[in-house]
C-alpha cells in the first residue's frame, strides 16, 4: 500500500493513498471544525452533505474534507 | 363580524410594523392585516443596511431622521445591529472629486463623513482592488436585520393591544372600513403599507416592482469591515433603465458577505436570473476580486416597491384623512421605516412634522 | 446523454448508453467513482461486480468525479469543479443522485464521535482509523449490518447494534427472503460476519455522552429501560431518504416517500420531462440491484431501445419488491421522532435548538428568524430531520445547489 504525507495543524500524518483529508484529520484524533456557538466537530455523513467536516486545505477554507483526496504535502488547518 | 379601530394597518412588512408600532405607542387601538409571514416580503430579502444616500434632498432628509430613530434599537437583540460604518469607492480621480461636494451634503443633513485618500481607502477596506482613487466613509452607519425588526415592532404593537389579523388578506377598502378575505370587516382609518401590493388596494398609486439578487457567504470574519458601495450606486437606483447593476457588498454580524446590487423592471417572476447573477457578480469581482474564491450559500431575489420620482409615498390619499399610506420605498425601505412611521404619526396627529412632508405626499403630481 | 451519479445506477446507465454509441458525460462530486454501496475502500478491494462497473472504461465515456451540479435548466446543468465551473449541455439526462441518510436529531448527536451509520462506513472506507475502537452502531434499517461488516473488516470492536424495529418484524422479514434467494445469500453472510457482535432489536439510542468527545451511549431497550455503554465511536441512522433536490430544481414532478420525496418515474424511468430520466435510490429506496437495473432502463429508454428497457422489467420490479418489504419492516417507531429535548440543537450548521424552532408552523418563517435551514448544507441535515418529525416541509431549492464558488455562479449565463 502506498501512503501520502499531509500536515494538519502542523503536525504530519501518513495516510494510505486513496484516503481522505477527512482521514487525515481523524488519525490523529482531532476535529474538523467548530460550530458557531464554539463547540468541535467531526465528520457525521462521510458524503459532502453535512459539511460539518469542513477544513481550510492549502489555504482555502470552508472544504468539504470527506470530498477531497489527501495528497502529498498539503497543509490542512482545523477549526475553522 | 365586525371591529372597530382608530387605526387599520395594511401590510406588516418593516414599514408597515414600524407605523403599527409608533401608532400603538400613541396609544391608537390598532389592527394589523398582513397576508403571509411577518417582513416577508421585500423585508425579507432586504440587506438591511441603514444608509444615508445624498443625491435627492428628500430622501436624505428623511434618511438622516430614520437612522437617528434606529438609534434606539442599538443594542436590542432582535435589531442584530452592527456598526460597520459605510465606505463609498471612487474608481477614479473624476469620481473622487465629487465627493467633498457629497460630504457638504451629508454634513448638511447631519450626517458626518469623512474624505478618503487612496492610502485611507485600502487602510479602510484592504480587499478592493488596486489602482482605485479613494472614497468617502460613513463611520456611523449600521446594519440591521430586518425580518427580526418587524417580528420585534409588530409584537411591541400587540403588547399595547394592537390585534394582529396574520394570514388574512385585504380584499376591498371602502369608506373608513376594509374587507379581508374571510369575509371580516375592520372599521376605521386605514394605514397602506403594502409595499407593490399597494397598487392592487390603492390603483391610484404608481408602484412598480423593482427586482434584485443577492449572494451570501459562508462565514469569512475580517475579509470585509464596512458596508462598501460604489460611489455610482445611486446612478443604478435613482435612474430609470431596465436593468442596472451596482457594487454593494455588506459584512454581516455573522461574518458572512452580502453580495448585491441588481435592479430590473418588468420581470414578476422571482426566479434566480444567471445572466443577471453574473452581471452584479462581474460588478462586484471588479472593485474586490478576492470575492471569487469564496463560497456561496445561498442566492436570492426580491421585489423593492418603486415610485416614479424615487420618493415614497407618505401621508394622506384624500381630504377626509381616513384614507393614508406608506410605501413605495424602493431600495431604503429598511432606513426609512422609522422616519416614515414617525412622519405619519405627526401627519395623522396633526402635530407638526419633524420633516417636510411635502415632497412625500401621495397626491403629488409627478412630472 | 449526462448521467449525474457515478454509483451503481449512474455507470449502468452511462455503460448501457456507451453500447449504444452515445457519448457520455458522468458527474459525481465525489473523488472516486462508485457511489456509496460501492464506495472505494482504501483497505480492501470491492466486489467483483463493483471493480468491473467502477472499473470500465469506454471512449465514449468522460467521468467528471469531484464535481457538483450548482445549476440546471432545460437543457444544461452548471457543474463546478476544483478548477471552475462548466456548462454541460445534453439531449437526455439521467439523475441518479442517490440517497442520503436520515440522521435525527437526539442529546449529544454533534459530539465528535457521533456520524451516522453510513457515515461511519464511509468514513472507514476512505481511511479513517477505526482498529481496536469501540463502535456502537444505532437507529434502523440493513445499513446497520452492512456498516458493522465493513467496520469489523477495518479492525473496530463492535459493542452493540440497536435496531429500533422490534424483533417480530425484522424476523418476518427474514422469513421473507426466500423470495429473493441472492439477498437471503447476502444476509447469511452478513450474519457470519457478525457474530459475536450484541444485536439488539426494540433499541433506542437515545443520548450521546462526553464532555469534548463520544464517551458513552444511553440505549433504552423494548421495555424502556436505559443502559449506559461505553464506546469511541457512534454510527446512528434511521435509514435513507431520496436526493431529489436536483430534479426538483429541473422541475421534474416528484410524489411523497414518506414524510420526503422522490422522483416519479413510468416504467421506463422517464420523469415527467420526456428527455430526463432518474433512476436508484432517487426514485425510493430500491437497494443496489434495482439501481444497477434502472440504469440500464433508463439508458435503452433514453435512446429510443424500449424493447432491451422491457426486458428488463420483471427483474427491476422483483428488486423493487424487496426494497419495499425492507421499507415495512423498518417502518420508524414514533418514540425515535421524540428523542430531541428543547435544547438539542436541531440545525447543525447555524447551532439552533429545538426549543428556537416552537413558535413557527412555517418553515420560511422559522427560517428567517431562526436561521434554521440557512448553513452550509442548505437545509440537507435539518430540513430533513424536520420532515420526519413532521414539523416543516423542504422549500422548493435555488442555485446554487451546493454551496459553490461565486466565481462559479459567474458562470450560468447561458442558462436562464
Amino acid at each position: 500500500m502506498k501512503y501520502v504525507r499531509l500536515d494538519v495543524d502542523g503536525q504530519t500524518v501518513e495516510v494510505p493513498e486513496g484516503a481522505s483529508v477527512a482521514a487525515a484529520v481523524a488519525t490523529l484524533d482531532r476535529c474538523t471544525r467548530r460550530s458557531v456557538l464554539g463547540g468541535w466537530r467531526a465528520p457525521v455523513c462521510g458524503m459532502g452533505m453535512c459539511f460539518e467536516c469542513r477544513v481550510c486545505v492549502d489555504g482555502v477554507t470552508h472544504m468539504r474534507s470527506c470530498l477531497k483526496l489527501a495528497r502529498e504535502g498539503m497543509q490542512v488547518i482545523t477549526g475553522g | 363580524m365586525s371591529h372597530s379601530y382608530d387605526l387599520i394597518v395594511i401590510g406588516a412588512g418593516i414599514v408597515g410594523a414600524a407605523c403599527a408600532e409608533a401608532a400603538s405607542a400613541e396609544g391608537m387601538r390598532v389592527a394589523i392585516v398582513e397576508s403571509g409571514p411577518i417582513g416577508g416580503g421585500a423585508t425579507a430579502a432586504a440587506m438591511g443596511h441603514l444608509v444615508a444616500m445624498d443625491d435627492d434632498p428628500a430622501e436624505l432628509a428623511l434618511a438622516r431622521y430614520s437612522i437617528d430613530c434606529w438609534e434606539q434599537y442599538a443594542s436590542l437583540p432582535e435589531a442584530e445591529f452592527s456598526r460597520c460604518g459605510t465606505v463609498w469607492v471612487a474608481r477614479d480621480e473624476r469620481e473622487l472629486a465629487g465627493v467633498p461636494a457629497r460630504i457638504e451634503r451629508l454634513a448638511k443633513a447631519g450626517v458626518h463623513a469623512q474624505m478618503l485618500d487612496a492610502a485611507a481607502l485600502y487602510e479602510a477596506e484592504p480587499s478592493l482592488r488596486t489602482g482605485l482613487a479613494g472614497g468617502m466613509r460613513v463611520p456611523a452607519e449600521a446594519v440591521v436585520y430586518p425580518p427580526r425588526m418587524a417580528r420585534h415592532l409588530i409584537r411591541l404593537a400587540a403588547e399595547r393591544g394592537a390585534s394582529l389579523h396574520a394570514g388574512r388578506r385585504a380584499m376591498q377598502l371602502g369608506d373608513c372600513s376594509v374587507t379581508l378575505d374571510d369575509g371580516a370587516n375592520l372599521h376605521g382609518p386605514l394605514l397602506v403599507a403594502a409595499g407593490c401590493a399597494t397598487p392592487a388596494l390603492l390603483p391610484q398609486l404608481t408602484v412598480r416592482p423593482r427586482k434584485g439578487h443577492l449572494a451570501i457567504t459562508d462565514r469569512y470574519p475580517g475579509v470585509l469591515r464596512h458596508q462598501v458601495l460604489e460611489l455610482g450606486y445611486a446612478d443604478s437606483a435613482h435612474g430609470d433603465a431596465a436593468s442596472s447593476v451596482a457594487f454593494n457588498v455588506q459584512p454581516r454580524p455573522t461574518g458572512q458577505i452580502l453580495i448585491g446590487s441588481s435592479r430590473e423592471f418588468d420581470v414578476t417572476d422571482g426566479e434566480v436570473s444567471m445572466p443577471m447573477l453574473r452581471r452584479m457578480l462581474e460588478r462586484a469581482f471588479d472593485f474586490m476580486p478576492v470575492l471569487r474564491e469564496l463560497t456561496a450559500l445561498r442566492v436570492w431575489t426580491g421585489f423593492r416597491p418603486a415610485t416614479p420620482d424615487g420618493r415614497p409615498y407618505l401621508g394622506a390619499l384624500d381630504e377626509t384623512r381616513n384614507l393614508w399610506v406608506a410605501a413605495g420605498h424602493e431600495g431604503l425601505g429598511v432606513t426609512t421605516a422609522l422616519g416614515s412611521a414617525r412622519l405619519l404619526m405627526d401627519l395623522m396627529l396633526r402635530r407638526a412634522p419633524a420633516i417636510d412632508p411635502a415632497p412625500y405626499s401621495p397626491v403629488r403630481v409627478v412630472p | 446523454m449526462l448521467v449525474v451519479g457515478a454509483g451503481p445506477g449512474g455507470l449502468a446507465a452511462a455503460a448501457a448508453a456507451a453500447r449504444h454509441g452515445a457519448r457520455v458525460g458522468v458527474v459525481d462530486m465525489q473523488p472516486h467513482a462508485g457511489g456509496q454501496v460501492w464506495r472505494h475502500d482504501v483497505a480492501h478491494a470491492a466486489s467483483r461486480e463493483a471493480r468491473r462497473a467502477v472499473a470500465e472504461v469506454s471512449p465514449r465515456i468522460v467521468r467528471h468525479l469531484g464535481s457538483q451540479v450548482i445549476e440546471a435548466r432545460g437543457d444544461a446543468l452548471l457543474v463546478e469543479h476544483a478548477q471552475g465551473a462548466s456548462e454541460m449541455r445534453f439531449d437526455k439526462l439521467v439523475l441518479a443522485t442517490g440517497a442520503r441518510e436520515l440522521l435525527l436529531p437526539f442529546p449529544g448527536w454533534t459530539l465528535p464521535g457521533v456520524a451516522g451509520a453510513g457515515g461511519l462506513q464511509a468514513l472507514a472506507k476512505q481511511g479513517a482509523p477505526m482498529a481496536g475502537r469501540r463502535v456502537v452502531l444505532a437507529g434502523s434499517g440493513p445499513l446497520l449490518l452492512a456498516s458493522a461488516a465493513t467496520l469489523i473488516r477495518h479492525g473496530a470492536r463492535i459493542v452493540g447494534v440497536f435496531e429500533q424495529a422490534p424483533a417480530g418484524r425484522v424476523m418476518a422479514f427474514a422469513r421473507s427472503l426466500w423470495r429473493w434467494p441472492a439477498r437471503a445469500l447476502q444476509a447469511s453472510q452478513l450474519r457470519l460476519q457478525l457474530t459475536g457482535v450484541p444485536f439488539r432489536y426494540g433499541h433506542v439510542v437515545t443520548a450521546a455522552e462526553g464532555t469534548q468527545r463520544l464517551q458513552s451511549i444511553e440505549v433504552r431497550d423494548a421495555k424502556g429501560v436505559s443502559h449506559h455503554l461505553g464506546c469511541d465511536v457512534a454510527g446512528v441512522g434511521y435509514g435513507l431518504v431520496p436526493n431529489t433536490e436536483l430534479a426538483a430544481r429541473l422541475g421534474c414532478a416528484l410524489d411523497p416517500w414518506g414524510a420526503h420525496t422522490r422522483v416519479r418515474v413510468d416504467a421506463l424511468q422517464r420523469t415527467s420531462h420526456a428527455h430526463i430520466f432518474a433512476v436508484g435510490e432517487a426514485c425510493g429506496i430500491g437497494g443496489l440491484n434495482a439501481a444497477r437495473l434502472e440504469g440500464a432502463i433508463a439508458a435503452h429508454a433514453a435512446l429510443g431501445h424500449d424493447r432491451e428497457a422491457v426486458r428488463l422489467w420483471a427483474a427491476r420490479d422483483h428488486a423493487r419488491a424487496f426494497a419495499a418489504r425492507l421499507a415495512d419492516t423498518f417502518a420508524l417507531d414514533p418514540r425515535v421522532l421524540r428523542l430531541a429535548q428543547p435544547q438539542t440543537i436541531v440545525c447543525r450548521c447555524e447551532d439552533v435548538p429545538l426549543s428556537a424552532l416552537a413558535p413557527f408552523n412555517d418553515s420560511r418563517d422559522a427560517k428567517l428568524v431562526t436561521r434554521c435551514g440557512m448553513g452550509a448544507c442548505q437545509g440537507r441535515i435539518c430540513g430533513t430531520a424536520l420532515a420526519e418529525l413532521g414539523l416543516f416541509g423542504r422549500p422548493d431549492p435555488r442555485p446554487p445547489l451546493f454551496p459553490a464558488r461565486l466565481a462559479s455562479l459567474a458562470c450560468g449565463d447561458s442558462l436562464p
